[in-house]
């Protein structure tokens, strides 16, 4: 400061290479367990101890003759499917009515939108059992879908605002000054501009429900999905490489789609 | 506020109905979209968490969950004489706020990283640092278990370089466990809001502050860190909520003491069938979560960080 000289402008300096290092030293630290997983989905001792014994591929072979793991599976995909295309349609409905119309009640409207994300999942478990045991309906996958809706909402409604937001409405003036009904308008203009954030809130919602088990704990019924499984079956140690095999199988699946969903958006 | 950093282009100029051209013609569209929209959210947010409600203020389960019944407060007043639900509750917050903080800070450096020094690669290093967050939470937490446990990777790597003879038994099945085990879980998520507030900061401010002569580190404390505050309560608050009601990760690495206050009222639900007093343990539950958000939006300010 005493001397006088004016520092260089732009942004703060000095090269902090500490904070590379830090940022190196986090995503080792990340990937170490996820790697390890790997390495153990491959070795053919029975325990996850060091040292490894040798490479196999018998896990994997074993993963595709237990049908209970299968079923799990299965019934993930299925409520996977469902919640994720409930959420997305009313996530998006919820996006136009927030950016297109201004209403009365419209902040309680984007309130209710995002309340999930705020109520804790224990919860909003318990008050769904509630609504679920009042209506008289039993537990099943459905019941596990309607959560996984609820909880995917926020995260659908959010994307496809964002995009909304960001886009100019002078297009969809345009449509109208043309001779476009209204829902014309949102089926030719708004909709297909928002289509990859809609392709991207589902992609969102799928893989929150395939990954959910604190409202699916509470809400399955006899019908476990594949995270509900792995965590009844942890407690057996035989099974612990197979569930690995598996949860590594999955994961690769995930973070293609999830790899697919960031590229869609960027476009 | 402090320093604008600088309007919202993107933000919504024309979108509302159009200024008193009776009838509008895109009413019978609104109600089309609005209708079934607030229903479901009616009827899947409101409605069960009124039922919950309700259902707290039930004597006992006897007869339909619907049937008419006497409002009591016997289940509060349970809930207010034992002390040890309230040494939970405060220990679950204690932990999520614990497990919240230390995510956060670790996240800072990395979205500081994200935002201003990993210039072209930037987009790059943020996936890298989200494949983590985007696999399976269950299968992270497995992954800690065998890191962590007694035949775990690093006590069978230990023993077998001969630096340990017994397993090291205290990194498992404690609340540390969990705390840890939820940290490392978390410090990628925590990582965007800040990254999203941080790339809103206008460069020009740091041209300004640097003309005025401020140093570096003058540059960061008067001007990054003041406007990266509601980022950083996004990511406090976007960590906590979840936290503070989390069952299944101390079953999972907890044990027997490292439950939290979710693991009573899932017992409540499952294991002990009292529905009502698990109930009133929600609301109590719900109640706190809300008031702690209410107090951190008030920091946070949603509508900037979402720039609307």
């Amino acid at each position: 400061m005493s001397t006088g000289r004016r520092p260089r402008s732009g942004l703060p300096r000095p090269r902090l290479p500490a904070l590379r290092g830090f940022y190196w030293l986090m995503l080792g630290l990340l990937y170490l367990p996820i790697v390890l997983l790997f390495v153990f989905s491959f070795n053919s001792n029975t325990t996850l101890s060091f040292p490894l014994r040798g490479f196999t591929t018998d896990w994997y072979e074993k993963l595709f003759a237990t049908p209970a793991l299968l079923g799990s599976i299965r019934n993930s995909l299925t409520v996977a499917v469902g919640s994720s295309v409930a959420a997305t349609v009313l996530g998006t409905m919820l996006a136009i009515l927030l950016s297109r119309f201004n209403f009365r009640g419209r902040n309680l409207v984007a309130g209710l939108a995002i309340l999930p994300l705020l109520v804790p999942y224990v919860v909003l478990a318990v008050a769904l059992l509630v609504l679920f045991t009042v209506l008289g309906v039993d537990r099943s996958l459905l019941t596990v879908g309607v959560a996984h809706s609820i909880v995917a909402l926020p995260y659908a409604t959010l994307i496809v605002l964002a995009r909304l937001i960001g886009s100019e409405p002078q297009l969809e003036d345009a449509a109208m000054d043309l001779g476009a009904t209204y829902p014309g308008t949102l089926r030719l203009v708004v909709v297909p501009m928002a289509m990859p954030a809609i392709v991207s809130a589902w992609i969102t919602a799928f893989t929150v429900s395939f990954d959910e088990f604190a409202l699916a704990l509470f809400l399955a019924g006899r019908d476990q999905t594949f995270p509900v499984y792995l965590i009844g079956q942890l407690r057996f140690a035989q099974s612990l490489p197979i569930l690995i095999s598996a949860a590594v199988l999955l994961m690769t699946g995930t973070l293609t789609l999830i790899v697919i969903a960031d590229r869609i958006r960027r476009r | 506020m402090t320093v604008g950093a600088g309007s919202n282009p993107g933000a919504p100029t024309g979108l509302g109905v159009r200024p008193s051209r009776a009838p509008d013609p895109r009413r019978l569209t609104f109600l089309a979209l609005a209708l079934p929209a607030v229903a479901a959210l009616a009827l899947l947010i409101v409605v069960p968490l009124l039922f919950m409600v309700a259902l707290s203020f039930r004597p006992d389960l006897r007869g339909e969950l619907l049937s008419p019944f006497v409002p009591t407060l016997k289940h509060y007043e349970q809930v207010a004489e034992t002390f040890s639900y309230w040494r939970l509750l405060g220990i679950s917050a204690g932990m999520a706020a614990i497990v919240a903080f230390v995510a956060t800070a670790a996240a800072f450096p990395l979205a500081y990283f994200l935002a201003f020094r990993a210039g072209r690669r930037a987009g790059l290093y943020l996936i890298l640092l989200l494949v983590p967050f985007w696999t399976s939470y269950l299968l992270r937490v497995m992954a800690w278990k065998l890191m962590l446990g007694t035949e775990g990777v690093i006590n069978s790597g230990l023993s077998s370089l001969g630096l340990i003879d017994e397993p090291l038994d205290a990194l498992l099945y404690n609340r540390n466990a969990v705390v840890v085990t939820l940290i490392y879980v978390w410090i990628p998520f925590a990582t965007l809001p800040i990254l999203a507030v941080l790339g809103r900061i206008d460069i020009r401010l740091h041209d300004a502050a640097a003309d005025l002569y401020s140093s570096p580190w003058q540059q960061f404390r008067r001007v990054t860190l003041p406007l990266a505050v509601p980022g950083l309560a996004a990511a406090f608050l976007m960590v906590f909520i979840p936290t503070v009601g989390e069952y299944v990760t101390p079953l999972l690495v907890g044990g027997t003491g490292g439950s939290m206050f979710g693991n009573i009222i899932q017992d409540f639900f499952v294991r002990a069938a009292n529905w009502p007093l698990g109930a009133a343990l929600s609301v109590i539950m719900l109640a706190t979560t809300l008031v702690l958000v209410v107090v951190g939006l008030r920091i946070v300010k949603p509508r900037r960080l979402l720039g609307i």
